[in-house]
């Protein structure tokens, strides 16, 4: 190990020592003051993060701590992108957080740490490490999904996630070890130079199929979707802004991580599966969101649906499809945490209004808040000129690249089909509020400045994403190029050529 | 000798975890774990893995067990109620479960070189393993501090009383 290692691993050690602080000032604040300011602090950390992670572009690309971590532009993509997120979500949280909250100061600790394990999954090239990094994401979720404990829904959401959560992890440990039985190693440079010669094939079969069982079930995919409403049901919107896109996107990166570096060989064992998970997921999804009342259940349906999107990128050949799937990701991630945001403003934390007839003119109610609403709406049906127009065009583009033309047209008729609900909902906004008492006396929720700033930040990155998409497309297409990619198994050539340069043994392992 | 010290260990293992499935009562299930953990020990100990074989009785089977039954005994929990849905999940269970296992044996069985199941060289002693601990696998072994920090953390603000500190300030 050599000092420059520590740099490598910056942005985590920047949100640790942040988690740190954040525990010890609240330790060592008297027991009735205010808690606010650590949630400035933990964003002041979280920027703090996402700067060190963009300098680290600056970098070589290489592995650090004898090649259990790496950083290129794979890793700093997915990077900023988290960070962004937890930023967004902690001003969403200094605002919708009741201020005589319990425990603040461990929420903001607990969100903070969160995102090292989600960072630290990213960039780790050592199963090992990538492991322990979702532990720590999962955990964290797991807890913050039970934050409102009195209501009763919350804890039972978080003790659903909970037991299925560690059921998935399991899969995936088991996984590791049917990889590891195979070929004697957990590394991922490793494995996938060893795997294609592994005498037994069955068995290396069997580590993909556990290993892409356990990451799906994270990501909330189809057959592996049944705890997803009822959480984000439970859980405080907040949260749910948070767990719906942060640890979503860590672990699509690490299904990446896992088809196209480890298992690039057994593309015509994965690709099926991952066909028949993707339409299952979009229709499933938008289906039953069709028929929920409940706003949060909807949108929960509708995460589920866009996972199957997601999934449909991975059709695509090679670095085509890591970039139109990691481009997903980012515009799915702005609109969602986005609308959370809105629907925090519009529920409150304890979620008082939360059915779809409750958005009834809400437009003439709180203009700004029906606007966005329907603004962030429009995105997720994917209108052109947002950001979900160009993330869908993307990934049914490398669907069709991937000759898989059939999966982009069940994506595109699912994508009508969306439309019924959202745009249901976004009528409701319009529709003028019955003169009734009740509508009367709803408080016209009031936006402060740290929501403020985090709806202007998703807005502008919906609007960013949409309108020139150049810039973040090129970083992704640069990140998917880092993977390490043969473009498919019928090109030999290519695959020799990418194995005799294993990156792993890039930086000396003195 | 190893052998039949194998297959002896190996069946108690196995059939501790059955019956861990099959009890109703907690504490009979807990104390079956334990027949699990320390059979598990025994095997570790048959594979010249001194240190693991230690280690496994004395967190496995001693800490984490004394802390199961204890929780058990605090909550006073009582016979496992038998519900629709349990009776559904053992209809659906156990064929299922029975599938997996299937696959997973036949993956097994099919391995090149089976019952040769030694790795390149041995890290077995506690050298070897605090060699490995702080090299190679330096990053992991720190990471796993932000891991229970953060199960630290959770368990902190799950059982603290936010409304009973709010009214004790009024």
């Amino acid at each position: 190990m050599n000092p420059g290692d520590m740099l490598r691993i910056l942005p985590e050690i920047v949100l640790t020592l942040t988690g740190v602080l954040i525990m010890l000032a609240d330790a060592s604040l008297p027991a009735n003051a205010p808690r606010r300011a650590l949630g400035w602090v933990a964003a002041l950390g979280t920027t703090l993060a996402l700067w060190a992670s963009l300098w680290q572009l600056s970098l070589p690309a290489g592995t650090a701590f004898y090649s259990t971590v790496e950083t290129s532009p794979f890793t700093v993509f997915f990077h900023v992108l988290i960070c962004g997120i937890v930023l967004v979500v902690l001003l969403l949280s200094l605002d919708s957080l009741p201020a005589e909250s319990h425990n603040q100061g461990e929420y903001y600790a607990l969100v903070v740490l969160g995102a090292v394990g989600m960072c630290l999954l990213t960039s780790g090239i050592e199963l090992l490490v990538i492991f322990i990094a979702l532990e720590i994401s999962s955990i964290a979720t797991y807890v913050l999904a039970c934050y409102r404990k009195e209501s009763g829904r919350s804890p039972e959401a978080a003790i659903k996630y909970f037991l299925l959560g560690s059921f998935a992890t399991g899969f995936l440990l088991y996984g590791i070890a049917l990889a590891f039985g195979a070929t004697g190693t957990t590394q991922i440079y490793e494995l996938s130079r060893l795997l294609p010669t592994a005498q037994n094939h069955t068995m290396v079969l069997a580590a993909m199929a556990l290993m892409v069982v356990g990451i799906l079930f994270k990501v909330s995919a189809a057959p592996f979707h049944v705890w997803t409403p009822d959480v984000y049901e439970g859980a405080p919107s907040p949260v749910v802004a948070l767990m719906s896109t942060a640890p979503k996107a860590a672990t699509f990166a690490l299904l990446l991580r896992v088809v196209y570096e480890i298992f690039p060989t057994l593309r015509s064992s994965w690709a099926p599966l991952l066909w028949c998970v993707a339409v299952l997921s979009m229709t499933v999804g938008n289906v039953a969101a069709l028929r929920q009342q409940n706003v949060k259940r909807m949108l929960a349906y509708s995460s589920i649906a866009h996972a199957g999107y997601l999934l449909a990128a991975f059709a695509g050949l090679g670095p085509s499809g890591i970039a139109a799937a990691s481009f997903y990701t980012a515009a799915y991630a702005a609109m969602n945490v986005g609308i959370f945001a809105v629907v925090t403003m519009v529920g409150g934390y304890d979620d008082q209004r939360s059915m779809i007839a409750d958005y009834r003119g809400l437009i003439y109610r709180a203009p700004l808040l029906g606007g966005l609403l329907i603004f962030f709406l429009t995105s997720l049906v994917g209108i052109p000129f947002t950001a979900g127009f160009f993330g869908k065009f993307y990934a049914f583009s490398a669907a069709v690249g991937g000759n898989a033309i059939w999966l982009a047209l069940i994506g595109l008729l699912n994508s009508g089909l969306a439309a019924a609900y959202y745009l249901r909902l976004a009528f409701v906004t319009v529709q003028p509020a019955p003169d009734t008492e009740s509508f009367a006396k709803v408080a016209t929720p009031t936006v402060g400045v740290a929501v403020a700033a985090a709806l202007l930040f998703t807005v502008g990155a919906t609007l960013v994403l949409g309108i020139i998409p150049t810039q973040a497309l090129q970083a992704a297409e640069t990140g998917a190029h880092t993977l390490q990619v043969p473009a498919n198994d019928e090109n030999p050539a290519y695959i020799t050529e990418g194995t005799q340069q294993p990156r792993g043994n890039r930086d000396g392992i003195e | 000798m190893h052998l039949i010290l194998f297959f002896i260990f190996a069946a108690l293992c196995l059939a501790g975890a059955v019956n861990l499935l099959l009890q109703t009562h907690p504490i009979n299930s807990a104390l079956s774990l334990i027949v699990v953990m320390t059979s598990l020990a025994v095997l570790y100990l048959l594979l010249g893995a001194e240190f693991l074989a230690a280690a496994q009785v004395i967190v496995y089977a001693g800490a984490v067990m004394v802390l199961f039954t204890f929780v058990i005994m605090l909550l006073n929990a009582g016979r496992e109620e038998r519900t629709l849905g349990s009776r559904a999940a053992r209809v659906v269970g156990f064929p299922a479960v029975a599938a997996f296992l299937a696959l997973l044996a036949t993956v097994l069985l099919k391995a090149h070189g089976l019952g040769r199941a030694a790795m390149q060289e041995g890290v077995t002693s506690t050298d070897d393993l605090s060699a490995v601990l702080f090299t190679k696998l330096l990053l992991p072994f720190e990471v796993t501090s932000v891991l229970i920090l953060i199960a630290i953390l959770g368990a902190v603000a799950l059982t603290r009383h936010g409304d009973g500190e709010r009214s004790a300030s009024k």
